[in-house]
């Protein structure tokens, strides 16, 4: 990828819509029971994160919760080794190990897909205190959702964040439900956003419908960052149209309140955007949503056909550099042992 | 074994007498200082030198960048370490106590040795865990905790528990540079306690994983670690006034656990008595005693004994308190029913 101050929004858009794509396909694919476990769909949301990728270097550091396939699409993965993942194969992100909610991808500096709400936020402290250690002038974007954010972690964290003058982004996306419980059923705060101001780390509140918000307010925080490492917080208000997971119906909200904000649609936003300032044909526009959808369906086709990893190698992820000892051998039903590959 | 003050070590340097926390303290200033990569982290372990005074002396050595001071946030700093090794760096966290550690589960049982599966092999954590462990004196039922069985019990954790001095250092120094996530479980009550060690440009590391015979003997096995090494010494000495002759097996790992000198030890005197000082439900001991029933099971002339706590919380009281830990009656009791004597 290009250098992200001059990444082209066109670009942005088809990454916008490549996410929603992707999204989608996953949804028809765990309702085919192709997808096990839970599965977060991000749909709505994705100029959050694409906003936010929009402007940072490649080498900053991006770490996220379980709602993640956007994170990781995003910032460089192949849709192919996400589906592959989501399809519990051996070529994906994390060889089927890790599952929708773990989503890792070392080479693209994306450090996960954490499923425990709020417990990753202390490790983008010390991904950012590893950053300042070496003196790097690198940032960790650290996103989570409203539900984090009355968890004790989060709280630790800050306050280690703000002491330790640590350079993070505290990402706060906002898609108004933890769950489905409302931020107003969760949160004693009017705004979220003001939970940073307990921290003394400053905090923003930016449209997460509208990606050149967020971009713009990216930019801003990262160039005041880079010249001198402090934390900053953005409460993103974002929405997410489906249910938290697969299996929620999301009967806890109206239907008059998804219309709304599919009518504030961000790929239908800066659609329009670059429509009226002459950048996109329509004709355009189709043909990129039709390569999203092409890739997608691809990805799939890879992650049918790819393979998983032999069960026996399960032994080879509990510690680095294989088993530590020869007890699982003779456990009862293990397998024989087979020679390393 | 550790013999008369002044002998020559192995490598030709004299041996002297040390403490228990002299030796931890030796061992993390060389780990310090071989790899920039490694840093401590905890409560009060700069300015004030550690609770337990283990890190005395490092903070004018190392500075403020490598010996970090945290606000009481043991999830918090637990967290940061665990992002910080996932980026590279070698993290020792400090817990006051391990009891401590308790509000910091996540981290250590969820994040810390999850990671590397996850992630599908991607990352891997080199962090350290340390600090004081099991029963001491008098501290209550919250600050008695043995947490040896619970960490053990999560894959991807090592856990040692040093009982010597030139165990402590030998066990930290290569806890440090292990690739994965090693609680170092030290033992409260023995800081003070002195014993044998290398000189200081010797590098002691002691591997994990193995056990050491600390006395030798042929009638029955006493199986210990931590505070019930001394425990088994003293025993031994009152036994073999009875004619009976104990050989001592210290664990110093639990996990990976040395089974070769546990069969070996048992082979040769067919009794064993395991004395373990954390609870005995789903014990450490429970772990041991299945291994030896189901490999050697022919070698043994009577049951496996155990020597625990008794399954209560730890009360306060002094006699209480002696009555539920494990103690040279107990023992005594158990090594003689196992005998037939």
């Amino acid at each position: 990828m290009q250098p992200v101050e001059q990444r082209d929004e066109v670009e942005m858009l088809s990454l916008m819509l490549l996410i929603r794509r992707f999204e989608e396909r996953a949804s028809q694919q765990y309702q085919a029971q192709k997808i096990g476990g839970f599965c977060h769909l991000y749909i709505g949301q994705e100029a959050v994160v694409v906003g936010a990728v929009a402007a940072v270097r490649d080498d900053d550091y991006i770490i996220t919760a379980y709602r993640d396939h956007g994170h990781a699409l995003a910032r460089g993965t192949s849709p192919n080794a996400c589906m592959a993942e989501l399809f519990g194969k051996a070529t994906g992100c994390s060889q089927g190990l890790g599952g929708s909610m773990h989503f890792f991808d070392k080479k693209n500096h994306m450090y996960g897909g954490h499923a425990i709400v709020g417990a990753h936020v202390p490790l983008a402290a010390g991904m950012a205190f590893a950053s300042k250690y070496r003196e790097e002038d690198r940032i960790t974007l650290c996103f989570f959702g409203d539900g984090a954010i009355n968890q004790g972690s989060f709280h630790e964290a800050l306050n280690l964040i703000a002491l330790y003058k640590l350079p993070v982004v505290l990402i706060c996306e906002n898609n108004l439900f933890a769950m489905g419980t409302s931020v107003k059923r969760s949160t004693s705060l009017k705004q979220i956003v003001d939970r940073a101001e307990g921290y003394d780390i400053p905090g923003d509140i930016v449209d997460g419908m509208n990606f050149r918000e967020v971009r713009d307010k990216l930019s801003e925080i990262v160039t005041s960052i880079r010249k001198d490492p402090h934390p900053a917080f953005v409460e993103i208000r974002t929405y997410r149209y489906r249910g938290h997971s697969m299996s929620d119906p999301a009967s806890y909200r109206t239907k008059e309140e998804l219309e709304k904000y599919r009518l504030d649609d961000p790929i239908i936003r800066l659609r329009a955007q670059l429509t009226r300032e002459g950048k996109l044909t329509n004709e355009q526009f189709d043909a990129f949503d039709k390569k999203a959808k092409e890739t997608v369906l691809a990805s799939v086709k890879f992650a049918e056909s790819s393979p998983e990893l032999p069960v026996e190698k399960v032994y080879n992820y509990a510690y680095f550099k294989g088993p530590i000892e020869p007890e699982w051998k003779r456990r009862e039903g293990a397998p024989a042992l087979k020679a390393e590959s | 074994m550790e013999t008369a003050r002044g002998r020559a070590s192995s490598k030709g340097g004299v041996v002297r007498e040390i403490t228990y926390r002299q030796a931890l303290n030796e061992a993390l200033a060389e780990e310090l200082a071989r790899d920039p990569n490694v840093f401590l982290m905890g409560e009060e372990v700069a300015e004030y030198h550690g609770a337990y005074k283990v890190s005395q002396g490092l903070l004018e050595r190392f500075g403020p960048k490598r010996i970090i001071d945290t606000p009481i946030s043991e999830n918090g700093f637990a967290g940061l370490g665990v992002g910080a090794a996932m980026v590279g760096l070698r993290p020792i966290i400090e817990f006051m106590t391990f009891s401590f550690s308790l509000v910091a589960f996540d981290q250590v049982v969820n994040n810390a040795p999850n990671m590397f599966m996850m992630s599908g092999g991607q990352f891997n954590i080199p962090i350290t865990f340390r600090g004081p462990n099991g029963p001491a004196h008098q501290l209550g039922a919250t600050h008695s905790h043995a947490t040896e069985s619970l960490y053990a019990n999560a894959p991807g954790l090592k856990v040692c528990t040093p009982a010597t001095p030139r165990d402590a250092k030998g066990l930290l120094k290569t806890a440090v540079r292990d690739d994965n996530p090693v609680l170092v479980l030290e033992a409260e009550l023995l800081y003070s306690s002195k014993g044998m060690v290398e000189p200081p440009d010797e590098e002691l590391l002691i591997p994990l994983g193995q056990a050491e015979v600390k006395r030798e003997g042929s009638d029955v096995s006493i199986i210990c670690y931590a505070q019930t090494v001394p425990l088994a010494i003293a025993v031994a000495a009152q036994l073999e006034e009875e004619d009976i002759s104990a050989e001592i097996v210290d664990l110093r790992s639990i996990k990976p656990l040395d089974e070769v000198t546990i069969f070996n030890s048992v082979s040769k005197t067919h009794r064993a008595v395991i004395v373990e000082q954390d609870r005995p439900f789903c014990g450490v001991g429970a772990e041991v005693c299945y291994r030896i029933q189901k490999n050697i099971f022919d070698e043994l002339d009577a049951p496996i004994m155990r020597v625990s706590q008794e399954d209560v919380p730890m009360p306060y009281n002094e006699r209480l308190e002696k009555f539920v830990l494990p103690n040279a009656d107990k023992l005594m009791a158990a090594v003689k029913k196992v005998c037939y004597a």
